[in-house]
């Protein structure tokens, strides 16, 4: 699996997230300069990182999201490339429009950083491959405006096209409102596009990838991704 | 040509920054506030002097880039 990753001025995770790639693939990883026109020949992974894009300025990713690279990775998509955004890269392709809907601030206004559960909704997407539906996944998060908001319509969508891959939950993989940390619609931590290519998440699964980080649970993600491309070979 | 964009919230889109100010000038004992919504306010400086080009840049900054038009809304002054 040939990935890249696209670094924006203030973004942060880049580095972890091209570490975790390389882990589950053993394939060096593209880093892309957003003002970049292009993806590197033969890309089969386009992942937009977390951090802090442009400071956060005028709202979360708006600015990331019409960097020049973002032309060429919307080109991709409609190609039917495989995109993954990650917290800052989640609300950048929601700003870009390649995902509905938009990331509002945390419910309880503060920026939250810990563990938190996630129900993988379906195991039949090249982004849950690896790992079981109805499982249970603990990662971390880190953010101010991870609060999942669209319209009742764009909702109704999303569930009934069985676009939400992983959702807040307890340990116990309960779906109620007091693990819906940051009073996202539907709990939802992460969606696709309609065509099922673009995904977006809130939490990092890039940083529980090694036995050092605690937990491994971000693996499956990564794992499930490497898989699909071994599928298609 | 001095220019004004406003971008506000759409009414029913969740506004946890307004509530949060709405709670602190309750609590200055500022009287009589219903509620307070935040929005964003662009003051901007245009070479144009044609007054319908002037609107159509705004216009165009602010779907391009100064609102979410997801859950803002905004409005263009020529000042």
């Amino acid at each position: 699996m040939k990935s890249a990753v696209l670094v924006f001025p203030g973004i942060n995770r880049e580095r972890d997230m091209a570490r975790a790639l390389k882990l589950a693939s053993g394939n060096e990883t593209a880093m892309v300069w957003h003002a970049e026109t292009s993806l590197p020949k033969g890309t089969d992974l386009v992942v937009v990182p977390g951090g802090f894009s442009y400071g956060d300025y005028l709202r979360c990713g708006a600015i990331a999201a019409r960097a020049p690279v973002m032309d060429a990775v919307r080109d991709f998509a409609a190609r039917g490339g495989l995109v993954l955004g990650v917290c800052n890269g989640f609300q950048i392709l929601c700003e870009s429009g390649l995902l509905p809907g938009v990331l509002m601030r945390n419910a309880g206004l503060k920026f939250i950083c810990r563990d938190v559960h996630m129900r993988v909704e379906r195991s039949d997407t090249p982004f849950t491959r690896g790992y079981n539906a109805g499982q249970v996944i603990r990662v971390p998060v880190a953010h101010g405006e991870g609060n999942y908001e669209a319209d009742e319509e764009t909702l109704k969508r999303l569930e009934g096209d069985g676009r939400v891959l992983y959702r807040y939950c307890s340990p116990e993989g309960v779906v109620d409102e007091a693990s819906n940390l940051n009073g996202a619609a539907h709990s939802i931590a992460g969606i696709v596009n309609e065509r099922g290519n673009v995904l977006g998440m809130m939490p990092h699964p890039e940083n529980h990838v090694e036995e050092i980080m605690g937990c491994t649970d971000g693996r499956g993600l990564f794992a499930g991704l490497v898989q699909q491309f071994e599928r298609a070979a | 040509m001095k220019a004004r964009v406003t971008v506000t919230l759409k009414s029913g889109i969740l506004d946890p920054q307004g509530k949060a100010i709405e709670g602190a000038l309750k609590s200055l004992g500022v009287d009589g506030v219903a509620s307070v919504r935040q929005g964003k306010v662009f003051d901007i400086e245009l070479a144009a002097t044609d007054k319908a080009k002037a609107e159509a840049a705004l216009k165009a900054a602010a779907d391009k880039l100064l609102a979410n038009t997801v859950i803002e809304n905004y409005r263009v002054e020529l000042l």
